[in-house]
Order: C-alpha cells, then sequence, then structure tokens
C-alpha cells in the first residue's frame, strides 16, 4: 500500500520536476504551466503532512487563480520564447539574486535544527483544520491579517487607477 | 514446491492488506463510470430538451422511440473518428488539454456524497476542496486554446479565464453564507444541519419530525439570495448560456475546442457535463436539503441493516433527483436566454453578483448574531 511517506516523496518529486522545469523552459507559456505542476505537487505534500486546508488553499488561490492570471496576461501580451542572449548583466545579478534568497532560507534551517523537524509524514503538522487556522488567524494574528489586506487593497485600488481611462475633462 | 507456498502467502497478505486499496479503486472505478452514465444521459436529455423548446421531436431512432442510445451512437462514432492534430500546433500541450480539463471536474465528483452512507470519499473540507479542484478545468481549456495556435481558439480560452476568474468569487462568497449558518465544511454535516429535530432531540421517533432550519434555502432571505447568486454565478463557470462567451459559435467558431476532434473533443463535452452536474449536486445539497425530499419536515429512516441500505438507496435517488432537476434548469436557460455581450458578463460578475453576495454574507453573519428567524414562531 502507498505509505505517506512513499507519496510525500512522490509529491517531492513532482514539485521539484516542475521547479526545474520552470527556470529551464524557455517558452513563458510551457514555464507558467510547469509552474501549475509545482504548485499542484506543493499542495500534495501539504495534504501527506496533514494540513489538508493549506494543501486546497494552494490549489485554489495559486494554481487555480494566480497561474490562470498569470497565463492570461501571458496569452494578451502574446509572449514568445526570447532569443538566447548568452550571459549578460542582467542574468548575472538575477543568478545572484537567486543564491542570496536561497541563503536566506537555508540559513535559518541549518542553525535550528528544530525548524527542520517541524513536519513530516511522521509527524503531521496539529491543529491544522479550517476553524483551528481561523481561530489563530483572527484573535492572535488579526492585525497583520488586516495589515495585509488593506496593502491588497491600496494595490488594487493602485491598478484601477492606472489602468482606467481618464475621464474627458481630466488632465493626465 | 518450496518457493511457491511463501510466495502465495505473500500475496494474500498483500491482498488483505491492499484492502484499502483495492477499495479506492473501486471508488475510482464507480466514479469513472458514473461520469460516463450520466454524461451519456445529460447529453441526451439536452438534446431533448432543446427539441422540445425548438418544437422539433429530437432524437427518436436509436434506442426506442425516445432515443435513449442516440448519445452512446455518437460516443462510439467519435471514438472513430480520425483524431486530428493541426501541424501549427503545440503537440504535446494540444493532447494533454482535453485530459486536464477533465481531471478538476472529475476530482470534484469524487468528493460529492450521494447519501448518508454512499460517498467515495468523505472530506471535512468538502465543499472547499470541490471549488479548488474545479478550478483546475480552466488550466485545461487555457492549455487547448494556446496550443491550437488558432486565434479562435486563443479567443475562446481567454474569455474563459477571465470569466471563470470572475464568477469564482461569487460563487465561492455565496457557498460561505450557509457554511456561516451550519459552521462546517462537510456536505454531509451540511445535509445533516437541514435535518436537525426543531426540538432538539437526537433520537426521534416516527417517520416525520419538523426540522430545526428546513432546507437553507429558505432558511433566511440571505441563503435566498445566496442561492441565485451561486446557481448564476455556476452557469457561468459551466460555460453555460447566457455565459458561452469562451465557446460562443457565432463569433469564434466554437471558441477554445474549434481544432479538437474525435475523442479529444468529446473530452471536453464530457467535462462540461460533469461540471454541469457538480454545481447542480452542490446546489442540491448545499442549499436545497440534498436527500431530504420535502422542504421544512425531515424524514426520519433507518440507517443500519437491510432497511438502512433501501433508506440510503432511496435519499440517493432523492439527490439525483434534485441535481437532475438544477441540470434541467440550467438546459432550460441555455435555451431560453440569449448569450449575453462580453462587457455585458464582467459588469454582471463584477457590479451585480460580488456586491451583493457581500452584503448577503455580512447580513447573515448579522442575522445569525442576533438570531433573527425568518419564521419567527412557526416552528
Amino acid at each position: 500500500m502507498l505509505s505517506e511517506r512513499t507519496a510525500f516523496l512522490i509529491f517531492s518529486v513532482i514539485a521539484l520536476i516542475g521547479a526545474v522545469n520552470v527556470i529551464t523552459r524557455r517558452h513563458p507559456v510551457h514555464a507558467a504551466l510547469w509552474l501549475v505542476g509545482t504548485f499542484l505537487g506543493v499542495a500534495g505534500l501539504f495534504l501527506t503532512l496533514g494540513a489538508g486546508l493549506l494543501g486546497a488553499i494552494q490549489v485554489m488561490v495559486y494554481a487555480g487563480a494566480i497561474m490562470v492570471l498569470f497565463l492570461f496576461v501571458i496569452l494578451l501580451l502574446n509572449l514568445d520564447a526570447p532569443p538566447d542572449e548568452g550571459l549578460s548583466f542582467a542574468r548575472g545579478a538575477s543568478l545572484l539574486a537567486a543564491v542570496a534568497t536561497l541563503a536566506l532560507i537555508a540559513l535559518p534551517l541549518a542553525r535550528a535544527p528544530e525548524l527542520r523537524a517541524a513536519a513530516t509524514p511522521e509527524s503531521p503538522v496539529a491543529d491544522a483544520s479550517a476553524g483551528q487556522v481561523a481561530n489563530v488567524l483572527f484573535t492572535r494574528y488579526a492585525l497583520p491579517f488586516e495589515v495585509v489586506s488593506l496593502l491588497l487593497l491600496i494595490a488594487m485600488v493602485g491598478a484601477i487607477h492606472l489602468a482606467r481611462r481618464p475621464r474627458r475633462d481630466e488632465t493626465v | 514446491m518450496d518457493t511457491l507456498v511463501p510466495w502465495l502467502t505473500g500475496a494474500f497478505e498483500w491482498a488483505t492488506s491492499s484492502a484499502f486499496t483495492f477499495s479506492v479503486i473501486v471508488a475510482i472505478l464507480a466514479v469513472v463510470g458514473f461520469v460516463s452514465i450520466w454524461a451519456m444521459f445529460a447529453v441526451w436529455l439536452e438534446r431533448k430538451a432543446s427539441a422540445d423548446f425548438q418544437v422539433r421531436i429530437g432524437p427518436n431512432r436509436v434506442g426506442g422511440r425516445f432515443g435513449l442510445l442516440q448519445t452512446l451512437a455518437d460516443g462510439l462514432k467519435l471514438a472513430f473518428k480520425e483524431d486530428l492534430i493541426p501541424g501549427a500546433a503545440d503537440k504535446l500541450l494540444f493532447a494533454l488539454a482535453p485530459a486536464v480539463a477533465f481531471c478538476g471536474a472529475f476530482a470534484a465528483f469524487a468528493a460529492l456524497p450521494f447519501s448518508p452512507a454512499i460517498s467515495a470519499v468523505d472530506l471535512n473540507l468538502g465543499v472547499f476542496f470541490i471549488v479548488a479542484v474545479s478550478a483546475i478545468g480552466v488550466i485545461g481549456v487555457l492549455m487547448a486554446g494556446w496550443s491550437s495556435n488558432n486565434k479562435w481558439s486563443l479567443y475562446g480560452a481567454m474569455r474563459e479565464a477571465a470569466q471563470l476568474i470572475s464568477y469564482e468569487i461569487p460563487s465561492a462568497l455565496a457557498l460561505m453564507v450557509p457554511i456561516l449558518v451550519t459552521g462546517s465544511l462537510n456536505l454531509k454535516e451540511i445535509v445533516a444541519f437541514q435535518c436537525l429535530p426543531s426540538d432538539g432531540t437526537l433520537d426521534k421517533e416516527g417517520l416525520f419530525y419538523w426540522s430545526n432550519s428546513g432546507w437553507l434555502a429558505f432558511y433566511s432571505p440571505w441563503t435566498f439570495v445566496a442561492f441565485v447568486i451561486y446557481y448564476v454565478a455556476s452557469l457561468a463557470e459551466c460555460k453555460r448560456a447566457p455565459f458561452d462567451l469562451p465557446e460562443a459559435e457565432s463569433e469564434l467558431v466554437s471558441g477554445f475546442h474549434t481544432e479538437y476532434s474525435g475523442m479529444r473533443f468529446s473530452f471536453f463535452f464530457l467535462e462540461e457535463y460533469a461540471m454541469m452536474f457538480v454545481v447542480s449536486a452542490i446546489a442540491a445539497l448545499v442549499f436545497l436539503g440534498g436527500w431530504q425530499p420535502l422542504p421544512f419536515v425531515s424524514l426520519n429512516l433507518p440507517t443500519s441493516g437491510f432497511l438502512g441500505f433501501g433508506a440510503n438507496l432511496f435519499y440517493a435517488g432523492v439527490f439525483l433527483a434534485k441535481a437532475v432537476f438544477l441540470v434541467w434548469v440550467q438546459i432550460w436557460v441555455r435555451w431560453t436566454v440569449p448569450r449575453m455581450r462580453v462587457d455585458q458578463v464582467m459588469v454582471m460578475g463584477y457590479k451585480y453578483l460580488i456586491p451583493v453576495s457581500l452584503v448577503a454574507l455580512l447580513m447573515m453573519a448579522l442575522y445569525e448574531h442576533w438570531d433573527v428567524r425568518y419564521l419567527p414562531g412557526l416552528f
């Protein structure tokens, strides 16, 4: 029978293959579709760790909504695969940024072993049902939650302001 | 012989330990079988209903006077058709797209309970899971539209993406209203809430008793508003008329599946009819009392033993009747209402459905907070 650990490994492999393909595919549509695969793999990881709510949110928000918008924009702009330009300043800079981000994630994990053992299929995330997540989110983390929603509202108002047509009597 | 006996015992142990795997396989086969038979029936229903609306006879040769097997004949014909892939298409994505589109609807099917005991999987996150996985289908539509390398397909796919993203919000918000009342995302628990007895006793005697809430659509004005909004938004999510812009025949040939033929084409249809059933089934379970046959009265049947088996079948029949009725209303709407324009679809979603569903959610929260009842003192 398929054990949780095997399922965890299978989903990890799916997520990793997807992630590698996202950065190696030249065509933006292919890269975006591989990213969908990665998100589905990560959703599977959440499920095997006993965090069904996070898994469902991952599928609905990332795979179902954000990636659809990504694809929509790519199709709208009719992007094609960029020509191979070899090494350039931008590429070097993005490589540097990638290494720095990896270090930012990896260093705390390397320093604090208890973080690494946070969740495995054998000891799943406790208290991850919808009600328990809501209890924490709307009491202890209520302020950060509201701040984030305000930030998103500002971004939305800004985007609408930039995109809308100016009125006739208005100077841009 | 020395090796055979341990091998056999090993095989036996494997077989018993894989009883879980076996039940999973049975569940998968049951879902596949149900989806296929359902799609056959739904296509027949749609053709018969459209014929009625246009004062035609409709299918009437294959499978008796009512043409019941017409879809089977058409399906066989599609299976033997040449599988065309356009030369300029992205071959792999073109071939994968119908399967991806179907995946979401299929996964959603697995989480639907048909009666207190009949369900493939019983998920605590039921409603949320179904909303999440049914959003995957649009990726398949986008893949189909882009990989066809055809402007009609591309326009169709982009309309589908815009439409689905817009109408997911009101439909999810509308589903939040009954979830607010029941306090559960589990579909079985939501139905159980709708048949709680009014006086709070758990072991009821007799065949019928007054229900505490009745069907949730009639629980309060706001749940009824939510039901209407969910139903309209689900029409858009299934790409049904008047929201069938992704495949608008008069403008886009046939939208995102213009280039598809044979079995791949039929997979898109399987997806559409499966999704029609899924959204209608959710509406029936969440708003219309699931397997309860009457609105304000709960039927009290034994759920264990041989009688319980019959009761479960009866409940499943009631649930199916409700879901099929709601699908029939979808068909009715399709053959009655003309298609909307693209901008009208967006105005409908963002200027009407989303604000109204937000108001319904807020008002329902206040009603629950103040304990306002729709029919005070009646039960």
